[in-house]
């Protein structure tokens, strides 16, 4: 999996984990992610609500025998959900739409492989500046992410370059968990 | 200063009813699952990674405590958050080994003499509410319901000077792991089961039934077997010198037990009812009723034992005075409390099918036994 940054805290044991991984994602920047590579069962339970207990997003794990990789996303703790695109749809809205529609996923890429809508083609939101060439500005496209937030950055970027008809998904992936894809 | 605990120092406070404060910094969810019992005990929950960066916020409720045990599932990240508040020059204690400690942690206690100088011990399995038994008689010894430690009782036998000669579990357990095959093996005694429970277990065992009569020691001493069907279909008590029955996981001293860990609540309800209130009722009520289990530390006597006369619990126990059918009924399928931890991989493991590592065997048994409705 492509993640930014790699931490290996196989043979430790708690705490050792969660505080190698306070200690790296701290070094990060924010948006970027991390795979911790575990052995205490432990991790299982403490990862997630250490990443709920400070704001972090905590992606996925893959078990492969005894080994968990975990997968973290570091979020801006201090941000508060605030939101400026207009043209909005929600989830339920959005999976109506026939035929299929263009569905734009800006999540990073890990957490696009452990879920996403059939068909979303995956475009984390700091690569698409990069990439809008490979979209066409007269067409629909719906944008989406965890929460809206980052869908909602991509939106304005995707209008300032022309983009005609843009609409960001609400409240996003975080709570659809039906009928996903995965590539894992 | 920071003073290492045993689980058998916190057993002692819980049954001697001396406060402390437990500072437990597993996970909510572990917490509220299940944790330390003690009546006179207090407790602060906070998971040690919300206290990685300090533990001031802590500092004005520890101090007001007697005494303070830092708690956690090994033992690691409470030896960290103690030396935090150690740092802070409070006197702190960690309980060495974790709730994995205090789920192994078994400790006898004897209940009473049988005839000819015989005796019979129970051991309290604290962590889990689990009671297992022995009871010896010149040079021998048998053993009831025995956990996996099979060491406590080996160790104990030597102690004593006794040779233990049959091993019996009173039913296919669901909450944890039985000890009884394998001690059984290791000391060259006969393990006795219900063939009624066990239709898939892959060993050899010992059939029980009520014909079953077991000797042990001096002649006049012995255990007899008495079918009891209900939590399980095979369910056997078994009264042991006249005096003492041992009633499994059908009859405990505050509550009585589920039907349904087999899968088959509906079929068993009746069986349940029919030990409970008839076959149950025809013993005398002087029998001090020993159970497998008990659910919280108010069923403590006060010399830490679990035990009351049939009498008593007759007129007691909210589960014998059930005159309804149906609301009996009602209790016992609905409305039942969670079932124990993996308690299918457990029967598994009872009978044979699979045998897991040392580690995930512990894992499985961790949380509460909860084999019991009220």
């Amino acid at each position: 999996m492509a993640v930014d940054e790699k931490l290996d805290v196989s043979g430790l044991a708690c705490p050792m984990p969660i505080i190698k991984t306070k200690k790296a994602i701290a070094a990060m920047k924010i948006g970027e992610t991390l795979e911790i590579i575990a052995t205490d069962a432990g991790s299982k339970a403490d990862l997630p609500a250490w990443a709920q207990s400070t704001g972090h997003h905590y992606v996925g794990l893959i078990e492969e025998g005894a080994v968990l990789k975990h997968y973290m996303r570091k979020c801006d703790v201090t941000m508060t959900n605030e939101m400026h695109f207009k043209s909005t749809i929600t989830n339920e809205e959005l999976l109506k739409i026939s035929p299929k529609p263009n569905i734009i996923d800006v999540r990073e890429s890990i957490e696009y492989d452990f879920g996403h809508i059939k068909g979303a083609v995956s475009m984390p939101l700091g690569e698409l500046a990069l990439k809008l060439a490979s979209f066409d500005q007269e067409q629909t496209y719906y944008l989406i992410c965890r929460s809206g937030t980052r869908s909602d950055l991509a939106c304005k970027l995707m209008v300032d370059h022309g983009f005609k008809h843009i609409v960001n998904v609400l409240p996003g992936m975080q709570s659809i968990t039906t009928d996903l894809e995965k590539n894992i | 200063m920071i003073q290492q605990w045993t689980a058998k120092k916190v057993a002692s406070y819980a049954i001697n009813k001396k406060s402390l404060l437990v500072l437990d910094v597993r996970n909510r969810d572990a917490f509220e699952d299940w944790k330390i019992e003690g009546l006179s005990f207090e407790y602060v929950n906070i998971p040690y990674f919300e206290l990685l960066d300090g533990v001031e916020q802590l500092l004005p409720q520890l101090k007001q405590a007697q005494e303070v045990l830092v708690v956690c599932a090994k033992e690691g990240s409470s030896i960290m958050i103690a030396e935090m508040i150690a740092e802070e020059g409070l006197e702190v204690g960690y309980l060495v080994g974790g709730m994995q400690a205090w789920s192994n942690y078994i400790s006898p206690k004897k209940i009473g003499d049988l005839q000819g100088g015989g005796e019979l011990y129970q051991f309290i399995r604290f962590g889990k509410g689990c009671l297992s038994y022995m009871a010896l008689s010149e040079g021998q010894a048998i053993v009831i319901d025995a956990a996996r430690f099979t060491d406590v009782y080996k160790t104990f036998a030597q102690e004593k000077n006794v040779a233990i000669t049959a091993v019996i579990d009173s039913h296919l357990h669901a909450d944890h792991i039985s000890g009884g095959r394998q001690l059984a093996q290791e000391v060259k005694a006969t393990y006795y089961l219900s063939s009624k429970d066990a239709t898939e277990v892959i060993f050899e065992y010992c059939n029980l039934d009520t014909q079953t009569a077991i000797s042990f020691g001096q002649s006049s001493v012995h255990l007899q077997a008495l079918y009891s069907p209900g939590h399980t279909i095979g369910s056997t008590s078994f009264i042991i010198d006249d005096r003492y029955l041992l009633t499994g996981d059908i009859l405990f001293v505050d509550s009585i037990g589920r039907p349904d860990l087999a899968g088959l609540a509906e079929d068993w309800v009746s069986d349940l009812r029919e030990t409970l209130y008839d076959r149950y009722r025809k013993l005398d009520e002087a029998l001090i009723v020993l159970p497998a289990h008990y659910m919280t530390m108010a069923e403590l006597n006060a010399d830490g034992s679990v035990s009351k006369s049939l009498g008593q619990l007759v007129a007691d126990n909210h589960g014998l005075n059930i005159k309804d059918t149906e609301e009996f009924r009602h209790l016992v399928t609905d409305h039942l409390p969670p079932q124990p931890n993996a308690y299918e991989e457990i029967r598994k493991v009872n009978m044979g099918i699979v045998t897991p590592q040392e580690e995930e065997q512990a894992t499985m048994e961790i949380g509460p036994n909860r084999c019991a409705v009220r």
